[in-house]
């Protein structure tokens, strides 16, 4: 029994000293307002749909007001969704900002991003407030709790979902899909050069 | 105490030392630079724009360290493009700038740089097109220039003052959005004794 202590004590100041060397570069613009969650298990879902499928449709709740639907942009829009895994907590508070500067490049290949979380409207609101003004629709995705989340295979156990970015071509394909490690942002030249491979 | 309970706090002693002295050795001390610290030993890449090596006066290749940059003071940006606040002040940082460069007493004695907290080449430059800024921004994807100035939040502004004799000390180290390229430019010519 004690060596199992011993041996969960290690761990534990192990796993401390990992958490301590992760970095976000976190902007200011949020004060002491994140919460941080610690270091997350990388990914914790299994994907239900993969690159060539039909993209499963959806209509949820925007915190601008009223719902959209995947299927509005079908025929007229690429689309990217951009899952992030909850509101206040440190890595997702620094990704749509990074979006919110290049709406350029999402017209020049003809394409929207929506952006996805499993938090409720008033946190939503309350959290991208921070961010500044959007150029592009928030969705919420709180109930059924991560019903999309889950239907695209991006529902972590936890009830939080996966980093992930869906890219859906103006047919309603899905072109590609990346889930990547819940603790880090993916790079967007990733995102940008996906992008510039559809037809616009 | 039996001798097996005697081992734990030993156990713990040598894993909270260790960790410490392993933490110190790979990261750095996570603290900022405070006012009369040197700067951490980074090397940066030269930038491969001939417009920013002349501006900082470098040679044409290879690595430099920030005090190597012929001047008297550094400014360096701790800024990301995920940032809005390092968004929202841009302009007024590319003003800061125009500034400096326009006095002809000035423009040797300051130059400013930005480094992109993890943020890649591609990022930076998606930052210093969206922005038009003018001064060499250098990427730190992996965060360890980050990791050196003690893993601040962005945008967070140092000054150094580079002495004749090649010493340097830190003499500006702040988080936040500053109020006005004319204030923090009067700021930074007193705290470095330039004024």
């Amino acid at each position: 029994m004690k060596k199992r202590g011993n041996l969960i004590l290690v761990f534990g100041m192990i796993s401390a000293f990992l958490w301590s060397a992760t970095a976000f570069g976190l902007s200011d613009v949020f004060k002491n307002n994140i919460y941080n969650p610690g270091l997350l298990k990388p990914t914790d879902s299994v994907l239900k749909v993969k690159v060539g499928d039909s993209a499963p449709d959806f209509s949820l709740p925007a915190v601008s007001g009223g719902r959209i639907s995947l299927g509005k942009y079908r025929g007229k829009k690429n689309v990217v969704l951009s899952f992030v895994p909850a509101a206040w907590t440190p890595v997702c508070s620094d990704q749509w900002p990074g979006y919110n500067i290049v709406e350029d490049i999402f017209d020049k290949n003809n394409a929207i991003l929506l952006g996805i979380t499993v938090d409720n409207i008033p946190t939503l609101f309350a959290w991208t407030n921070q961010m500044g003004k959007l150029w592009f629709p928030i969705l919420s995705d709180f109930w059924p709790h991560g019903a999309v989340a889950d239907r695209y295979g991006v529902l972590r156990s936890d009830g939080l979902s996966e980093r992930a970015i869906f890219v859906i071509d103006k047919k309603g394909i899905i072109r590609y899909i990346g889930v990547g490690d819940i603790n880090k942002r993916p790079r967007l030249e990733i995102l940008v050069k996906e992008l510039e491979r559809l037809e616009k | 105490m039996n001798n097996k309970m005697k081992g734990i706090p030993i156990t713990v002693a040598i894993v909270v030392i260790s960790l410490t002295l392993l933490h110190g050795l790979v990261f750095g001390s996570n603290l900022p630079p405070v006012k009369g610290d040197v700067l951490p030993e980074i090397k940066i890449p030269v930038p491969v724009n001939a417009t920013d090596r002349s501006y900082l006066r470098l040679k044409n290749s290879g690595f430099f360290k920030i005090p190597q940059i012929k001047t008297k003071v550094v400014i360096i940006e701790i800024f990301s493009m995920y940032c809005p606040h390092c968004q929202r002040e841009a302009p007024e940082v590319n003003r800061l700038y125009s500034i400096i460069e326009d006095s002809p007493d000035l423009k040797d004695k300051i130059k400013l740089i930005g480094i992109g907290a993890g943020n890649s080449t591609f990022e930076v430059e998606v930052f210093k097109k969206k922005y038009t800024v003018p001064f060499p921004l250098f990427p730190d994807e992996d965060f360890s220039i980050h990791k050196y100035f003690g893993e601040v939040r962005t945008p967070y502004f140092l000054g150094v003052k580079i002495n004749d004799d090649g010493t340097h000390q830190v003499f500006y180290s702040k988080l936040g959005e500053f109020k006005g390229a004319e204030p923090f430019l009067d700021l930074m010519l007193q705290l470095s004794g330039l004024k």
